[in-house]
């Protein structure tokens, strides 16, 4: 969980004195236990420290107690699986707490590259890779828990829109475990570890699996590109102040202060359409070069765009219908912060793709900040031509815990 | 950039002769069964001092008959330590090992008791020692927190706390003679070695 600046892999110092690796008592500083088994017990003995190089990404590690929960202003990891869980009937608030217990226990150490509690592939957890756990939790929590008092406002289903094509399977969802790290091993251990740990408690509505550029492909903070090719977050909230007004609660009772929100929409791009388009109106349609993902008024990505500068034929150069124009909004209030994944199933026996984005979007306040960008888009969006939103759910993301706690405390408790 | 693989080849050690991790970076404090929804202020379900450390207690979840135990016992003094006895309010309990009886891993009750070496540590884990609940007189869920009280050669005794976690596996059978096998944990042939064994 993040602390309120963004948060970036902790330096090495911080991690050897953190404390966050000390394993017990026989194994600190420079000196490891190793034990083995002889006939069912175990004996340790004093080796010398490992001196293999440092792992460059497996070993990185994200803090995971804090105010705030992590994996929301994190650096996006690679990797990323959503997988939303539907509360069993007999699954109550008391229920809930002993679930939410036995998760944010495994997060906790396995987000340190500790193996889980009882884990039966311990080996898998000894590399963290940046990974982060995140909850959120859908409507259906709260009412199931009787605290809809608790549930904030804007955590409601959406309004539908013209261009849904919204399929059940891919929608809704009671508790979402939000599982990233750059590495997938590491992500797809951890998600066997939570929804083992959630079976009594719950069922599996939904998961889906998504990646960005793998670490150390493209220098850090780069704007990623989606399978369009297009660069995708180049409007985000700047980390530090913009990043944190955007994102978080800044006040309010303990269950919704340093909380978020969370918008997760499946949507579907059609790739062959894509293609009958040429290079020009690609770029018309996004308002956007494809190249430095500048706007067409700019030669920089970060230029702001002037949506008042007309060409030649009198027209304006970003039409009024491209993505840019109808997404554009410069007050940090009102801005959302975008964390896709590109999704890349199997492509038909005809050979059309079957690619996407898992869309994520976070902000303060649904209503407020979501919901006016969405409708903007849904009405007039020029990229509505080539996507398709086929999944759709919300989730408030509660605030973090200390140690000894558990992230839902300030909302079960 | 931060790492840990400088501890890397310790730990692999560590993890495959069980649970292991640090006592205290549990982020799960739970409450005693039956559970309740309030947050347990102790930051780790162990006991913090007695005759030995208890790391990574847990138990198996089950609805009803047996149930099991685990967890690393680490003896940081200087002359060995038995452990004689195991109580909890649920169940009457037995220590248990697991042993090759006519080619199959079978447990059967550990004579003597559990001895943990001076400056050792002994892990109960499924296909090795545990402890073992023989009839639990309430379901143990998931998320539950139960006490138990170690009772040690020397007459002395400690508690120490365990989540009970899900888990479908530690199906070890039972040696004959020792009472019923373990209601989900089958004495199927093929089944009778744990995984972990």
């Amino acid at each position: 969980m993040t602390g309120t600046s963004p948060v970036r892999p902790v330096s090495r110092r911080g991690l050897l004195t953190g404390g966050a690796l000390a394993v017990g008592g026989a194994v600190t500083g420079g000196a490891a236990a190793a034990m083995t088994r002889t006939g069912g017990s175990a004996r340790s003995d004093v080796v010398a420290a490992d001196t293999t190089p440092v792992a460059a990404v497996g070993g990185l590690i994200e803090p995971f107690h804090g105010t705030r929960q992590a994996g929301v202003a994190t650096e996006p990891q690679a990797y990323a699986s959503f997988v939303a869980l539907t509360l069993r009937g007999h699954t109550d608030r008391a229920a809930m707490g002993r679930m939410l217990r036995l998760l944010t226990d495994d997060a906790a150490r396995l987000t340190q590259g500790q193996p889980a509690l009882a884990d039966t592939e311990a080996e898998l957890g000894l590399l963290p890779a940046r990974l982060t756990v995140t909850f959120g939790f859908g409507p259906g929590l709260y009412s199931a828990a009787g605290v809809d008092d608790r549930r904030p406002v804007s955590v409601t289903e959406l309004p539908s829109f013209r261009i849904d094509r919204l399929q059940p399977a891919w929608c809704g969802g009671d508790l979402l475990l939000q599982i990233c790290a750059d590495d997938a091993i590491t992500v797809a251990h951890a998600q066997r570890v939570l929804i083992k740990d959630s079976r009594p408690f719950a069922t599996v509505r939904w998961a889906q699996q998504g990646f960005r550029r793998s670490p150390g492909v493209e220098p850090g903070g780069h704007t990623q590109r989606n399978l369009f090719g297009q660069l995708d977050g180049t409007a985000n909230p700047r980390p530090g102040a913009p990043m944190d007004t955007a994102l978080w609660v800044p006040d309010g009772p303990a269950w919704l202060r340093d909380s978020t929100t969370l918008v997760v929409r499946r949507i579907s791009m059609n790739l062959e359409t894509w293609d009958l388009l040429g290079r020009p109106d690609r770029e018309i349609a996004v308002g956007r070069r494809l190249d430095t993902g500048a706007p067409l008024t700019g030669t920089a990505e970060r230029d702001e765009p002037d949506f008042a500068a007309t060409g030649p034929d009198g027209l304006t150069i970003i039409p009024d219908f491209s993505h840019l124009t109808r997404a554009h909004v410069t007050d940090d209030r009102l801005k959302i912060l975008r964390r896709p994944y590109n999704y890349d199933g199997a492509p038909t026996a005809e050979g059309h793709a079957d690619s996407g984005l898992i869309f994520t979007s976070y902000q303060a306040d649904i209503a407020r900040q979501y919901l006016p960008i969405q409708r903007r888009l849904a009405e007039r969006d020029l990229l509505n031509e080539w996507t398709t939103p086929i999944g759709s759910a919300v989730f408030a993301i509660p605030p973090g815990c200390q140690p000894g706690g558990w992230v839902g405390e300030q909302v079960l408790g | 950039m931060a790492t840990i693989s400088s501890r890397r080849r310790s730990a692999i050690a560590l993890a495959t002769a069980a649970a292991l991790v640090a006592v205290g970076a549990a982020g799960c404090g739970s409450s005693d069964s039956p559970a309740s929804a309030q947050p347990n202020p102790s930051a780790s379900p162990s006991a913090a001092a007695g005759v030995v450390t208890i790391r990574d207690p847990w138990v198996k979840a089950a609805d009803k008959g047996m149930t099991a135990a685990f967890g690393t016992l680490v003896n940081d003094g200087d002359t060995d330590v038995t452990v004689t006895g195991a109580t909890t309010s649920l169940s009457s309990m037995e220590l248990h090992e697991m042993a090759m009886k006519d080619g199959k891993m079978v447990m059967r009750q550990k004579q003597g008791g559990i001895v943990i070496k001076a400056r050792s540590t002994h892990a109960l884990e499924p296909g090795g020692d545990h402890l073992m609940l023989m009839n639990l007189t309430k379901p143990v869920q998931a998320g539950d927190e139960l006490t138990f009280t170690l009772t040690f050669a020397d007459g002395k005794t400690q508690q120490f706390r365990a989540v009970a976690k899900p888990f479908t596996g530690a199906q070890e059978s039972y040696a004959p003679g020792h009472g019923e096998p373990m209601p989900g944990m089958s004495a199927t042939p093929g089944m009778s070695m744990s995984p972990a064994s």
